[in-house]
């Protein structure tokens, strides 16, 4: 019994310590952000690993979620008899949920493992301690461009992502299946509100972009130096930036869409 | 790590086509709120029932959308609901006497208020109420005087 509490107790403050580390790490990392002035490449350099390298992803997966949209909304409307009704559901789909959620998850995996694993690797190399030992923070030079970088191009993946989407439902929809391409647009464009739907879905990947990088640095910062250790903090940082983004995206939806 | 011109043109590309993707949602996808605050003019209506009618619903003339719904309120006063019409402020010759009725697209459509133009000659403007009003037709009340005069008629 004794043991079972002391065990209950050991984990609450694990997880509390672990919370307390990972915002002070994120309050460094955002006070390290107005020395990026002065150094705009080292955002240019991560901006490219983070978001061009992930494009490809990105791309492909937006061009085949639209396309499956297209093709099952046409099943179930057609139905009911209104299957240029189509587009708007892609549309809707997609700039309110499928795009953010899908797209931070992609990003989970493709930039936010490669992201831990990198950061990991340095601190169990020692290089962040020897840039401390030569005066150097590592907040700013390593942290903060990253953390930016990640907030600029998740929102811009998400975007591209709706984008091919509504490309993918409109090859389905209107060159494959036949439905009028004069329909198919206007039911979308009359239903679709870029200020609620378009700009409230581009600050869910914001909030998303910022969760998703900052998990992945603080879980590679955190990481116990040794390789076993890296190779967990990988697994976390998907596992946990699933979690979080899934959460955060109920959330955001319960306040944005009534 | 390639050198920093070719990242440099890869990012400026990564950051155009983010951006195009944003202008093909805005233009070519989504619409935006034609309604901003002093634009057009504003009319109320008081209905004993508005069905499914939303904030946001279209306003009609001949099929025409000239307008969208405000705001709906419950009016204790009255005991009836207090809808507010923004109109487009190019259509602004209405007669005083426009009948408005809450209408239904399709059988299971959104519903909608379709505006009749009456017969006088002064013009409804801005914070002016519209006087003749139908209500939406509720499925239920209409099956029920269906049943009422079948049954009725039996007799």
């Amino acid at each position: 019994m004794i043991e079972w509490l002391r065990r209950l107790g050991a984990t609450t403050l694990g997880s509390l310590g672990r919370l307390g580390r990972g915002t002070l790490f994120l309050l460094n990392g955002v006070a390290g952000l107005p020395s990026l002035l002065r150094r705009p490449g080292l955002v240019v350099a991560q901006l490219y690993s983070i978001g061009v390298l992930s494009l490809l992803i990105i791309v492909v997966s937006g061009l085949f979620v639209g396309m499956v949209l297209g093709l099952q909304g046409y099943y179930t409307l057609v139905d009911f008899g209104t299957a240029e009704r189509v587009g708007q559901l892609a549309a809707l789909s997609l700039t309110r949920e499928l795009g953010p959620v899908v797209t931070a998850l992609l990003f989970a995996g493709r930039a936010g493992s490669a992201l831990t694993a990198e950061i990991g690797l340095m601190k169990a190399t020692e290089q962040l301690s020897s840039m401390e030992m030569m005066a150097v923070d590592p907040y700013r030079r390593i942290i903060a461009p990253r953390l930016l970088a990640g907030f600029i191009a998740m929102p811009l993946l998400a975007l591209i992502f709706n984008f091919l989407g509504v490309i993918g439902a409109y090859l389905v929809a209107v060159e494959m299946v036949g439905i009028d391409a004069g329909a198919f647009w206007a039911q979308m464009q009359a239903n679709v509100s870029f200020v609620d739907d378009v700009i409230n879905g581009t600050i869910k990947s914001v909030v998303f972009g910022l969760v998703a990088t900052w998990i992945a640095l603080f879980e590679g910062y955190d990481a116990p130096p040794t390789s076993e250790g890296v190779s967990r903090a990988t697994t976390r940082t998907v596992v946990n930036t699933s979690l979080a983004v899934l959460g955060l995206d109920f959330i955001l939806t319960a306040l944005m869409f009534d | 790590m390639q050198n920093s011109r070719t990242v440099e043109i890869w990012v400026g590309l990564f950051v155009a086509l983010g951006l195009a993707a944003l202008f093909g949602l805005a233009l070519r996808v989504s619409h935006l709120n034609e309604f901003r605050n002093g634009d057009g003019y504003r009319l109320t209506a008081y209905f004993d029932n508005i069905g499914g009618l939303k904030k946001g619903s279209p306003v009609t003339m001949a099929g025409v959308k000239v307008g969208q719904v405000e705001s709906i309120r419950f009016d204790q006063q009255y005991y009836k609901a207090r809808v507010e019409l923004i109109i487009r402020s190019d259509v602004d010759r209405l007669p005083k006497d426009t009948n408005a009725r809450i209408m239904t697209s399709g059988l299971l459509g959104e519903q909608y208020i379709g505006l009749e133009p009456g017969a006088e000659d002064d013009y409804l403007t801005d914070g002016d109420l519209i006087a003749h009003t139908q209500s939406a037709l509720v499925l239920e009340q209409i099956i029920g005087q269906f049943l009422y005069s079948t049954a009725a008629g039996d007799k």
